[in-house]
C-alpha cells in the first residue's frame, strides 16, 4: 500500500499537469471519487487499532484536504483562462465602422433660419407666415409704395398677373399681421422671397426673416439694442455695429446696420470691398401710413421693423464663398452641414 | 451720383480727410459706394508741344518727334502714335517718368534713332479706358506744366449710392449742402446773374399739359461758335461724373445737371417749325430720339412738341431731328420742371433710363429753372460766344407742389428716437436744411424747402433730426414689453421635429426653386396646370410648382450625374395649386429616394432601396402625428401603378408615395428606381395629444398564425378582417412574415401573424383564447379564403 505522503504527492502533480476542467475532475474522481485512492485509504482506518486510528484518520482527512485544495485552485485558475481565452476569441476590431451610422443633415438656411427664429423667440416674438405669391396691395401698396414710385423699379418683381406678384420681401407679413392683430405685437416672418435678378451675387429666389414689434412704448434705441444685441448673439462676437440712414418707404427713420467684417475684424479685406463693414439687415421705425392702412392707431402706437438676409448671414457665418451653391443642392455642398 | 472731390470742396471744404468725409457722407445717409483717384500714380510727365514730326528712315510706322517740354532744348521722341504731328499739344514723359502701369521711362534707341522721353495716350495714363493714338491737348496748355496739374489729377472720384427720396443730392449743390450740414459749415455758391439780353427774339412757349409741367422756362441763343471744344476743366468735370464729353453746347447742359440737378436740353432752333407746346402725345405719333431709337408715342405721354410734331420726350430724352450738331448757328435752351407724378415709370415704359428721367422721377426744385438757365447761358456765352434772347417763363402756381407748414412735437421726437433732441439743436439742424423753422410753445412749424420732395409730415423731419444729430449718437438699450404668454397649442407640431426625424433617418434636406420648367413639371403632374410668370429669368423657371416632385426629382438626377449614388432628399415649402385668383398656396413636406438602401459599408448586405424603405419613413412621420393612417392603391399617371400608394390619415387623403413609373424615369433619363413622397403639412402639424389607456396588471398571451391566401390579397384585407372578428383584448397584431416559393402553391403566400391578447380585468382562460383565434381563422376563411398552414 502507497504512503499518504506519495499519494499527495502524486495528486498534486497529476493537479498540477491537468490542462482542462475535465481533465481536472477526472483527477477528483482518481483521489477523491467513492473508489479514489485516498478514499480507500479511509476504508482501511477499519484494519487498524483503535488507538491508531484518529491519528491515521487525521491525517487522510488533512491529505484529502490539500488534495482537494489543490483542485480548487487549479480550478479557478483552469476557468480564468478559459474564460480569458472565450473573451480573446469574441474580440472584434473595434476601430471597424458602426452600422448605419449615416445621418441626413438640414439645408445651411434652414439651419440659419432656425438659430435666428431661437433667438428672437427668446424675446417673447412670435413666428409669422404669408403667401408667396402675393397681391400688389400687400406687396407694395400697403408698404407706401404706389404704383409709380422708383423703389418699384428696384425691387425687379416677378409678375404673374397685373396686380399679382411673387413676393419681393417679406414685409408684406407685417401688414397681414397688422391687419389681424391688435397691438402690442412682436413677430418674425421668416420665408422665401423673389427677385428677377441672376447672376454671381443674386439668386432669383432667396430668403428673409421680417421682424415687428409694435407698441405702445417702442423707440428707435428700442431698435437699435436689439439688432444689436441680436447680431452679437448670432456670430457669438463682440463685434461693432453701426446704424447708417437709408431710406425704405416703409420706415422712417430708416437705417441701414452694417456690422465690422467677421473675416478681416473690420481692417478692409476683399470680403468687405475693403470698407471694413459687412451690411447686414435694413430696418426702421413703422411709418405712420403704414400703421395706419392697416387700422392701427398711429398716434398711440410705434412699431420698428426689420428685415434680413438670411443667404447673407449664413455665408457670413459659415464662409461659404457662392451664393449659387445654396439652390444648386449638390450634395457635397449640402452634407458639410450636419 | 459719381463726382469730383475737388468740385465738392470748391462749395464747401472742411478740414477733414477723404476717408473722413466719406464717413460723414455715409452716416449722412448719402452711402459712399466707392472712392477711386481720378488717374493712378505717375510722375515726370509734362505738357509738350511736337515742333516737328518726322518719318523714321527705317520704319513706316514711327515718328521721329521734336518735343519742346518747356526745359532747355526741344527733346527727341520716337512716337508710334498716327496721330503725332507738328504743333500738336502732347503729354509727354520724361526720361525718369514711371507710367502707371509701372513703365519707366529710360533712354532709348529705336530701330537706330535715340528717343528721350514718350508721348502718352490717355490709356497709358489711366485717365481712359481706351485710346486711339495719344492725347491731344488744347493749343492754349502751357508747355513744361505736369500733366497732374494741368488736369488736376490729385482729386478722387466719389460714387454715392442715392435712395430714391433723395433727389436733391443728384447735384454738387445737394451734396455740399449736406456736408455743410454735417460740419456746421456755409457752402459757398457760384455766383449766377442774369444774362442781360441782346436781342429780343423768343420763341412761343404753350402749356397744355400744366400738371405735368407747371414751370417751364426757355430762352433763344443766336449765332454760337461751333469751332471750340470744351475746355479741359469742364471735360475732366463731365468724365469725374462719367460723362462723356460731347460738344461744348451739351456739355454745358450736362454740367449744369451735375452742379444744380436740373436737366436741360438745347434744340436747335433752325430745325423747330413754329413754336414750344408742351402737351400730351397723340395715340400713334412718332418720334425718333437722340439715340436713333424710334419710339411709337403712347397716348397721354408728356412731350415738347413744336407746331408740327413731337421734338423731345419730355424729361426723358430730346429727338434727334431737332438735335444740336455741327451745323447748328441758334439754339434754344430749356430748363423746366416736369411734375414727378407725371414722368413716374414713363422712361421705363419706352425702355429708357436717362440722367434727365432719373432725376424728374424723383424731383426736380421747382424753384431752380431760372437759376439754371442762367448759369448756362453764362457758360456758354463764355464758351461758345453768342447772343442770349430774354427769358420766356411759363408758370402755373396752381400746378406748383405744395409746401404746407408741419408741426413738430417735441414730445414726439423723444417718443420715437428715444431721446429727446435740445430745442437748439432742432433749430439749428433743421435751419441748415433749408427749412423754415418757427417755435410754437414746445413745437415747430417747420415748412420745406423747395427741393426737398421727401418731407411731408412730421416723422420725415424727425428722421432729418437723427440723420443729422448722428444715428450713432442716439441710444441703444434692449425693448421692454409686457411679458404676456400666448397661446401655444399642443396640437401643432412643429415642422422642426418632422425635420429632424428625416434627418435622423439619414434625409438631407434641399431646397429648390419654388418655379419649376414647365416640360419637368408636365411629366410629373401631368393634366395639372401651373401658373406662369409673365417675366421669368428663363424658361425652366417660368412656371410655379404645383408639387415638390420637379424640384426634388431634378436635384436626384442632378446629383446622379454628378457621381452620387445614393441620393435622400426631401424639401418642405409652398406648393401653388389653381389659377391666380382661387390659388392655394399649401405646405407641403416631400423626399426623394434612390440608391443603396445603405451607405456601402462591411456586414450589411448591400441592397437598394424599394417601396417599404420610403413607405417606413413615411410611417414614421405619421407616427409623429398619432392619427390613424391608411395606405389606399391611387391612380397617378408618374406613379408605378403597382408600388405607389395614397396616404389616408384620420380618414383624409395627405399625400402620396411610390415608385416613379417607368415611362417618367426613361423621359427622365433616370436608369434606376425613384422613390418619392409627398404629404400635405397642415394636416401633418395637426397632431394627436396623447390620450392614456391603463395598463393591464393581468399576464398577455401572444398566438402566432401562418395562414396562406391567394397573392392579390393584401395585408390590409387580412387585417380588417381580423379586427372584425376581434375584441378589445387584442392589444397588438404583427405581420412578421410574408413567405412565397416551395411548399405553398404558387399564386398563393404565406403569412405569419403574431397576435397579442389581454384582458384589463382578469387572466384570460385557454378555452377563452383557443375560442377567439377560431373565430378570427374562421373569418379569414370565409371572406379572403384563406387557408391555416400546418
Amino acid at each position: 500500500m502507497q504512503g499518504l505522503e506519495s499519494l499527495v504527492e502524486e495528486a498534486e502533480q497529476a493537479i498540477a499537469a491537468a490542462s482542462d476542467l475535465s481533465g481536472l475532475d477526472e483527477i477528483r474522481v482518481r483521489f477523491l471519487g467513492k473508489k479514489g485512492s485516498l478514499t480507500e485509504q479511509m476504508k482501511q482506518l477499519g484494519s487498524l487499532s483503535p488507538e491508531e486510528r484518529p491519528k491515521a484518520g487525521q491525517a487522510i482527512n488533512q491529505a484529502k484536504q490539500a488534495v482537494q485544495q489543490a483542485i480548487e485552485a487549479r480550478k479557478e485558475t483552469l476557468q480564468g483562462e478559459a474564460l480569458n481565452a472565450k473573451l480573446a476569441a469574441e474580440a472584434v476590431d473595434i476601430t471597424l465602422p458602426g452600422r448605419n451610422a449615416q445621418r441626413g443633415g438640414l439645408h445651411p438656411i434652414s439651419r440659419t433660419l432656425e438659430r435666428i427664429e431661437s433667438l428672437f423667440e427668446q424675446m417673447g416674438f412670435e413666428v409669422a407666415q404669408g403667401p408667396e405669391v402675393e397681391d400688389d396691395y400687400h406687396n407694395f401698396e400697403a408698404l407706401n409704395i404706389p404704383e409709380t414710385h422708383p423703389a418699384r423699379a428696384m425691387h425687379d418683381t416677378f409678375y404673374v398677373d397685373e396686380h399679382t406678384v411673387l413676393r419681393t420681401h417679406t414685409s408684406p407679413v407685417q401688414i397681414r399681421v397688422m391687419e389681424n392683430q391688435q397691438p402690442p405685437l412682436r413677430v418674425i416672418a421668416p420665408g422665401r422671397v423673389y427677385r428677377c435678378d441672376s447672376d454671381l451675387t443674386h439668386t432669383p429666389m432667396f430668403h428673409q426673416i421680417e421682424g415687428l414689434m409694435v407698441d405702445e412704448k417702442v423707440s428707435f434705441a428700442d431698435l437699435k439694442g436689439l439688432l444689436d444685441e441680436f447680431l452679437r448673439n448670432f456670430y457669438e462676437k463682440e463685434l461693432k455695429v453701426r446704424f447708417r440712414p437709408s431710406y425704405f418707404p416703409f420706415t422712417e427713420p430708416s437705417a441701414e446696420a452694417d456690422v465690422q467684417c467677421v473675416h478681416c475684424g473690420g481692417e478692409g479685406c476683399r470680403v468687405c470691398s475693403h470698407t471694413g463693414w459687412l451690411e447686414v439687415l435694413g430696418c426702421g421705425m413703422v411709418h405712420p401710413k403704414v400703421l395706419e392702412s392697416a387700422g392701427i392707431d398711429s398716434e398711440k402706437y410705434v412699431g420698428f421693423a426689420f428685415g434680413l438676409g438670411v443667404e447673407r448671414l449664413a455665408m457670413q457665418r459659415y464662409g461659404i464663398n457662392d451664393l449659387r451653391l445654396f439652390f444648386e443642392n449638390d450634395l457635397r455642398f449640402l452634407k458639410q452641414f450636419k | 451720383m459719381k463726382f469730383s472731390e475737388q468740385w465738392l470742396r470748391e462749395w464747401v471744404n472742411p478740414s477733414v480727410s477723404t476717408d473722413e468725409l466719406c464717413h460723414q457722407l455715409t452716416m449722412a445717409g448719402l452711402e459712399v459706394d466707392a472712392v477711386e483717384p481720378v488717374a493712378p500714380e505717375f510722375n515726370k510727365v509734362v505738357v509738350g508741344k511736337i515742333l516737328k514730326a518726322e518719318r523714321h528712315p527705317d520704319a513706316d510706322k514711327l515718328q521721329v518727334c521734336s518735343v519742346d517740354t518747356g526745359e532747355g532744348e526741344p527733346q527727341q521722341i520716337i512716337c508710334g502714335a498716327a496721330n503725332a504731328r507738328d504743333g500738336l499739344m502732347v503729354a509727354a514723359a520724361l526720361v525718369g517718368a514711371v507710367l502707371p502701369d509701372g513703365l519707366k521711362i529710360k533712354k532709348a534707341k529705336l530701330r537706330g534713332v535715340e528717343s528721350f522721353g514718350m508721348l502718352c495716350s490717355a490709356k497709358e495714363l489711366g485717365m481712359a479706358e481706351s485710346a486711339e493714338g495719344i492725347m491731344e491737348l488744347p493749343a492754349g496748355a502751357e508747355i513744361g506744366t505736369p500733366i497732374r496739374d494741368y488736369y488736376q489729377l490729385d482729386d478722387n472720384c466719389i460714387e454715392i449710392g442715392l435712395t430714391p427720396n433723395r433727389s436733391d443730392c443728384l447735384g454738387i449743390a445737394g451734396i455740399a449742402r449736406e456736408v455743410g450740414v454735417m460740419n456746421r459749415m456755409e457752402v459757398a455758391l457760384p455766383a449766377i446773374e442774369p444774362v442781360p439780353a441782346s436781342h429780343q427774339e423768343t420763341l412761343p412757349v404753350k402749356v397744355e399739359a400744366g400738371a405735368g409741367c407747371p414751370r417751364y422756362v426757355g430762352r433763344i441763343i443766336k449765332g454760337i461758335r461751333r469751332d471750340v471744344e470744351s475746355p479741359v476743366w469742364l471735360q475732366e468735370r463731365l468724365r469725374r461724373s462719367g460723362i462723356r464729353s460731347l460738344d461744348p453746347v451739351v456739355d454745358v447742359t450736362n454740367l449744369v445737371l451735375l452742379e444744380l440737378g436740373q436737366p436741360m436740353h438745347a434744340f436747335d432752333l433752325a430745325r423747330l417749325n413754329g413754336g414750344i407746346t408742351v402737351r400730351q402725345a397723340r395715340e400713334g405719333e412718332k418720334m425718333t430720339l437722340l439715340n436713333e431709337q424710334e419710339v411709337e408715342l403712347k397716348a397721354g405721354t408728356l412731350v415738347i412738341a413744336d407746331d408740327k410734331a413731337p421734338v423731345a420726350l419730355a424729361g426723358v430724352m430730346g429727338g434727334a431731328d431737332s438735335a444740336v450738331g455741327e451745323g447748328t448757328e441758334d439754339i434754344f435752351l430749356e430748363s423746366a420742371f416736369f411734375s414727378p407724378e407725371t414722368l413716374a415709370g414713363v422712361a421705363r415704359s419706352y425702355g429708357l433710363h436717362t440722367d434727365s428721367s432719373h432725376r424728374f422721377e424723383r424731383g426736380v426744385d421747382p424753384e431752380l429753372q431760372t437759376r439754371a438757365i442762367e448759369r448756362a447761358t453764362t457758360l456758354l456765352l463764355e464758351l461758345v460766344g453768342g447772343e442770349a434772347g430774354p427769358l420766356v417763363e411759363v408758370r402755373d402756381d396752381q400746378q406748383m407742389p405744395s409746401r404746407e407748414a408741419i408741426t413738430l412735437r417735441a414730445g414726439r421726437i423723444e417718443r420715437v428716437l428715444g431721446q429727446a433732441i435740445k430745442g437748439d439743436e432742432v433749430v439749428d439742424i433743421l435751419t441748415r436744411l433749408g427749412m423754415q423753422v418757427e417755435a410754437e410753445g414746445e413745437n415747430w412749424q417747420v415748412v420745406a424747402p423747395s427741393y426737398r420732395f421727401d418731407i411731408a409730415i412730421e416723422v420725415d423731419l424727425i428722421e432729418e433730426l437723427a440723420r443729422i444729430h448722428g444715428y450713432d449718437n442716439l441710444p441703444s438699450h434692449p425693448p421692454t414689453g409686457s411679458l404676456s404668454m400666448r397661446p401655444r397649442t399642443e396640437r401643432h407640431l412643429p415642422l422642426t421635429r418632422l425635420r429632424q426625424l428625416l434627418v435622423a433617418r439619414d434625409y438631407q434636406e434641399v431646397i429648390t426653386y419654388s418655379f419649376v420648367d414647365p416640360e419637368l413639371q408636365a411629366i410629373l403632374e401631368p393634366g395639372v396646370k401651373g401658373v406662369s410668370l409673365s417675366n421669368p429669368i428663363s424658361s425652366e423657371m417660368s412656371v410655379m410648382r404645383t408639387s415638390l416632385l420637379p424640384g426634388l426629382v431634378a436635384t436626384v438626377r442632378h446629383n446622379l450625374n454628378r457621381q452620387q449614388s445614393r441620393v435622400r432628399i426631401f424639401e418642405s415649402g409652398l406648393k401653388f395649386i389653381g389659377s391666380v385668383n382661387d390659388m392655394i398656396q399649401e405646405g407641403v413636406l416631400g423626399g426623394a429616394l434612390c440608391g443603396g438602401r445603405y451607405p456601402e459599408q462591411w456586414g450589411v448586405e448591400a441592397a437598394r432601396v424599394d417601396y417599404f424603405d420610403i413607405k417606413g419613413d413615411v410611417e414614421a412621420l405619421l407616427a409623429t402625428h398619432g392619427g390613424e393612417v391608411e395606405f389606399r392603391p391611387m391612380n397617378h399617371p408618374a406613379m408605378h401603378p403597382g408600388q405607389s400608394a395614397e396616404v389616408v390619415l384620420d380618414g383624409k387623403a395627405v399625400g402620396y408615395l411610390g415608385a416613379l413609373h417607368p415611362a417618367v424615369l426613361q423621359k427622365l433619363d433616370l436608369d434606376q428606381a425613384v422613390f418619392v413622397f409627398e404629404l400635405d403639412l397642415a394636416s401633418l402639424q395637426q397632431a394627436r395629444i396623447p390620450a392614456f389607456q391603463p395598463l393591464s396588471k393581468f399576464p398577455a398571451i401572444r398566438r402566432d398564425l401562418a395562414i396562406v391566401v391567394e397573392q392579390n390579397v393584401s395585408a390590409r384585407e387580412v387585417e380588417e378582417s381580423i379586427r372584425k372578428d376581434a375584441s378589445e383584448i387584442l392589444t397588438d397584431l404583427t405581420l412578421f412574415d410574408v413567405y412565397v416559393g416551395k411548399g405553398i402553391d404558387s399564386g398563393r403566400k404565406s403569412l405569419a401573424l403574431g397576435l397579442t391578447l389581454q384582458d384589463n380585468s382578469r387572466t384570460l382562460t385557454d378555452e377563452e383564447v383557443e375560442d377567439f383565434i377560431a373565430k378570427i381563422v374562421s373569418g379569414l376563411e370565409t371572406r379572403i379564403g384563406a387557408t391555416l398552414r400546418v
